[in-house]
């Protein structure tokens, strides 16, 4: 069935992109902050939006893509990070540019793709919004036209994603001439009845799969583009690719592992590779990130510690049953989302930060305790979240997440992820040691941060005690969230209680 | 409701201090003094209003906190025996510390918050019967004391700081796997529950639980050889900090060894207390050794808390109940007295700008009233009977003598060591030849200084010649843990 209200709300996010690049094209004088302002709007309508398939049954559109309230959640949680995003820029980029219409209609443009890899229940849809989502990260990062290391991270970021695209269009494609069909329920029951003898290209298929969205989400050793585009991009450029790109990538992996490849006991051969991608992503990203001396690259590297420690659900949910991986799934997505509230709340620190001081190294923040308390204040509490220090959403986040994963086959790497967790503290602690205790340069005195960068700082810092101290409520939201998404594993596993000849015929009808 | 206010408002006290605006940074001070002064009054009235008859807890507060897939954490707060006289404790030593800290003027606000924010924590580790709430308040109280030290220190303060943090980190890291452990194999983090429950089927051995607990309790104690952070904290720390750590933080590790590893693994804690007894027993005579030999009065307090702190787990070892009984008195008493010690030797480094025990002499005769201070909190240390720290050695050792006589003895020698390095520090510090170089400085002498000397003074004397008071409502908690241990 053809359902086109599904994709109201982006309509909505797509109408505004066109106006806010409207609107520059025949006022070309119009102060840049406003177009942020009418970004933030739309986002908002967006979200809004949204929430009115809430609660209703899951929509389909042919089949391709599911509105259920998995997707709702990405949804809401997609327009909170592009309207905090765009809020974030109004100054910083009208300090920079002078057009920053396309920056703006980009920035929805990228939401609405990472909704539907959110959403896409078959292969080539979801690869569709991944490129989405991936061509207009390509341009922001390179938005800046006239700084050289703006430009240089957005090549090697476009050169390194063309090589992972055609890694996961080569995995889609072996995976479909094993099993004969793109869609999600498609392959699960084509690979639960399938000939042994087409296991190695299956194997491999997965592999490339997993090396494409390995990329995307920056996990070892795909992780060669991050730091760089990190460090070139505009900073709420950096803060939207640390957390829109990683929430579309494992909103992708979560659907397509959990719907298609986690049934049958199918999750044996690849939930290994997971684990040790999940080992090497942690242990690389928080080794590296020690030596870091530009804020940036450092959070890049952490932030790279901290999609190792997400991978560890997702190994985990190859290994255990449907009830098992949705408990996990909730937790994966409760961290997430405590994870980006945190992330958004360090950068948004940061850019007060940087549009006052231009300078993005660690040595930069000296004294800022004396400086700009409040701001000093906001980013210890995302770094101390980021460690996973009680009262801080890490902890609590961590903690469930951790807990949801236990199974023996993991132990190592839950084991090898908490002995990460301590060494993060510690170059977290160098951050905030700077601030708090060394005296700021000479001639450094108090300022004041614009009123919408104090207001967002204030309100995420306040989000992410909250998420620390009182989970409850955003627990149940990512276990609603998370509930369809082993919904149709179940219904599969009942239908292969069936003899094999209906389930066959149950799959063409797709 | 009456623990909630209690644990609270401090931190309430904080929030306000924090939203002073800088012309007004003066009032910080004051609200902090009001604040302690209100839950100084409130925990008094409660431990007069508490029934002694009464095993169990009392001013019980319980809600449903979080419940998210395994986890079923409750805000649940009480007080037993066991934990109203720690509450009485901590806040006595929070009025304390305000004062002996009311001529800070650097940065007045957010140290002021610091404090406070660090009596909440410690008055919630004493009185949370939810293991994660505990967990949580436990940890509260790193952020507090790592600014305190770092910015409001003296000497290597960073360095101080740090090693501080890092250690506790080391330490609950292993607490937090065995809470978790314990907790999901009983279904529930109620301490109540898990007080009676029996133990087994843990996902690893319950002696390895057992000893995760204790190196998270062991490091706050601190037993030896975990205790290398104490020196360093507390030479750095400025002295009102001194005064929390030594008075109330370290028997956070105390009573998590009373209240955790002994009431809920009593068959582990019978199993090792031979181990108790024996580290016990080292921490009081290489405590009272190395105390000898400092040359800095803060070091030479500290080593003696380490020492001192040996004879509670000495006492936890013997698991009789006169034993556990004087354990707890132990940490009661060592409370008051090294605060006051550490209260003392505070005021004489803020006149006069050393620590260094060769570089003072004779100050009985420039500061007589500090002076006595001094000496008073000098004998209570070394355990002059009529006051506390005598009343709780005696029964540590009469207690544990019938099990571990070897540990007695051991521990006997290391208070002949104690009598020995307090009188040689008096007798270099308060009494030998005047030295000129402090002679223009001037002696006890602003109403704030009186109030804490006498105030902690008079406990000392109370809890010296009137133990009942305490003793009764320590007794029937602790009856409560020998009926699991004999069990």
């Amino acid at each position: 069935m053809r359902d086109y209200t599904v994709f109201i709300p982006e309509y909505i996010a797509g109408g505004f992109a066109v106006l806010v690049i409207a609107i520059e094209l025949f006022r070309p004088a119009i102060r840049k902050d406003y177009l942020a302002y009418l970004t933030a709007l739309g986002a908002l309508a967006w979200g809004v939006s949204a929430l009115f398939f809430l609660g209703k049954d899951p929509n389909s559109y042919q089949g391709l893509i599911q509105l259920d309230n998995f997707t709702t959640y990405m949804r809401v949680l997609g327009a909170g990070i592009v309207f905090v995003v765009s809020l974030m820029s109004a100054s910083y980029l009208r300090e920079r540019t002078k057009t920053a219409a396309e920056y703006y209609g980009l920035l929805l443009v990228a939401g609405c793709g990472l909704v539907y890899m959110a959403a896409a229940r078959e292969l080539i849809t979801a690869y569709i919004s991944l490129e989405l989502l991936s061509f207009c990260l390509y341009i922001l990062v390179g938005f800046l036209k006239r700084d050289n290391l703006s430009s240089e991270a957005s090549l090697k970021y476009i050169l390194l994603g063309a090589f992972s695209s055609a890694m996961f269009l080569y995995g889609m494609s072996l995976i479909y001439g094993v099993t004969g069909t793109t869609t999600y329920d498609g392959i699960a029951t084509a690979l639960s009845t399938r000939a042994s003898t087409t296991d190695a290209a299956t194997v491999v298929g997965f592999m490339l799969i997993l090396a494409g969205v390995g990329f995307k989400v920056s996990a070892v050793p795909f992780h060669m583009w991050a730091p760089d585009a990190y460090e070139g991009a505009p900073l709420p450029i950096t803060a939207f690719l640390s957390t829109a790109s990683k929430l579309g990538g494992f909103a992708l992996i979560l659907r397509l592992f959990s719907g298609a490849f986690a049934g049958n006991g199918g999750g044996s051969e690849w939930s290994w590779a997971v684990a040790i991608i999940a080992a090497a992503t942690m242990t690389g990203g928080n080794l590296v990130a020690i030596q870091q001396k530009n804020l940036k690259r450092l959070v890049a590297y952490s932030s790279i510690g901290q999609v190792g420690y997400m991978l560890v659900v997702i190994a985990a949910i190859g290994y255990g049953d449907a009830a098992f991986g949705r408990d996990a799934s909730a937790a994966l997505i409760l961290h997430i989302t405590g994870y980006i509230v945190s992330t958004l709340l360090l950068f948004v620190a940061l850019t007060a930060h940087y549009n006052r001081t231009n300078d993005d190294t660690i040595v930069g923040l000296r004294g800022l305790a004396e400086t700009q308390p409040f701001l000093a204040l906001v980013i210890t509490v995302a770094l101390f979240s980021f460690a996973g220090l009680p009262f801080f959403a890490g902890f609590a986040t961590k903690l469930f997440m951790f807990q949801s994963a236990t199974r023996t086959e993991l132990y190592w790497v839950i084991g090898l992820a908490v002995l990460n967790s301590f060494i993060s503290l510690y170059y977290y602690l160098m951050v905030i040691r700077q601030m708090y205790l060394f005296d700021p340069p000479e001639g450094a005195t108090r300022w004041k941060v614009s009123p919408v960068l104090w207001a967002m700082g204030a309100a995420l810092a306040v989000g992410v005690l909250f998420i620390g101290m009182y989970p409850q409520p955003l627990f149940k939201a990512a276990d609603k969230a998370a509930t369809p998404l082993f919904q149709q594993g179940a219904d599969l596993h009942a239908q292969n209680e069936m003899p094999a000849g209906t389930t066959l015929a149950a799959s063409t009808t797709h | 409701m009456e623990l909630t206010v209690l644990v609270f408002l401090p931190a309430v006290a904080a929030a306000l201090i924090l939203l002073l605006p800088q012309k007004q940074e003066g009032l910080a001070r004051w609200i902090a003094l009001a604040a302690s002064v209100a839950i100084l009054a409130l925990s008094i009235w409660m431990f007069f209003d508490f029934d002694k008859g009464q095993t169990g807890f009392q001013y019980v507060v319980r809600k449903e906190w979080v419940d998210v897939g395994s986890f079923n954490l409750q805000y649940f707060l009480g007080a037993d025996g066991l934990s109203m006289p720690l509450l009485v404790l901590t806040t006595a030593l929070t009025a304390a510390s305000v004062l002996v800290s009311f001529s800070v003027t650097m940065r007045p606000r957010a140290y002021y918050a610091c404090l406070m924010v660090l009596s909440t924590s410690v008055l919630g580790v004493f009185c949370a019967l939810d293991f994660m709430l505990f967990f949580l308040f436990w940890e509260l109280e790193l952020f507090p004391m790592f600014l305190l030290i770092a910015v409001w220190g003296s000497g290597r303060k960073e360095y101080s700081a740090t090693k501080f943090v890092l250690y506790t980190i080391f330490g609950s890291a292993f607490m937090l796997v065995g809470i978790l452990v314990l907790a999901f194999s009983q279904g529930t983090f109620d301490i109540e529950q898990l007080g009676q429950a029996q133990i087994a089927g843990t996902a690893i051995p319950v002696g390895w639980v057992f000893l995760f607990l204790f190196i998270g309790f062991g490091v706050k104690l601190p037993i030896v050889p975990l205790h290398t952070w104490l020196p360093d904290a507390h030479s750095d720390a400025p002295t009102a900090v001194s005064v929390m750590l030594a008075g109330v933080l370290l028997k956070m590790g105390g009573y998590g060894i009373l209240r955790m590893c002994v009431t809920i693994l009593p068959g582990v804690a019978d199993d090792y207390s031979v181990w108790f007894a024996a580290i016990g027993a080292v921490s009081i005579l290489y405590g009272g050794f190395i105390t000898l030999r400092q040359t800095d009065l803060k070091r030479l307090v500290a080593y003696s808390s380490v020492s001192h702190m040996g004879i509670v787990l000495l006492g936890i070892g013997a698991l009789g109940s006169t034993a556990l009984m004087g354990a707890t008195y132990q940490m009661l008493a060592h409370g008051v007295i090294t605060g006051l010690l550490f209260g003392m030797v505070g005021l004489m480094y803020d006149r006069t700008h050393t620590r260094e025990i060769a570089r003072l002499g004779g100050l009985a005769r420039q500061m007589p009233l500090l002076a006595t201070g001094m000496v008073f909190a000098g004998f209570g240390s070394l355990g002059l009977p009529a006051l506390g720290g005598f009343i709780a050695e005696v029964t540590v050792f009469l207690g544990t003598f019938e099990r571990y006589e070897w540990a007695v003895l051991m521990g006997i020698f290391g208070v002949v060591l104690s009598a020995g390095y307090i009188l040689w520090t008096m007798q270099r510090v308060v009494f030998g030849p005047v030295r000129h170089e402090w002679d223009s400085l001037p002696d006890q002498n602003h109403w704030w200084e009186h109030s804490v000397v006498a105030g902690l003074a008079a406990l000392v004397i109370v809890l010296g010649v009137y133990p009942a008071l305490v003793m009764d409502m320590i007794g029937p908690a602790i009856n409560t843990i020998m009926l699991r241990v004999g069990s």
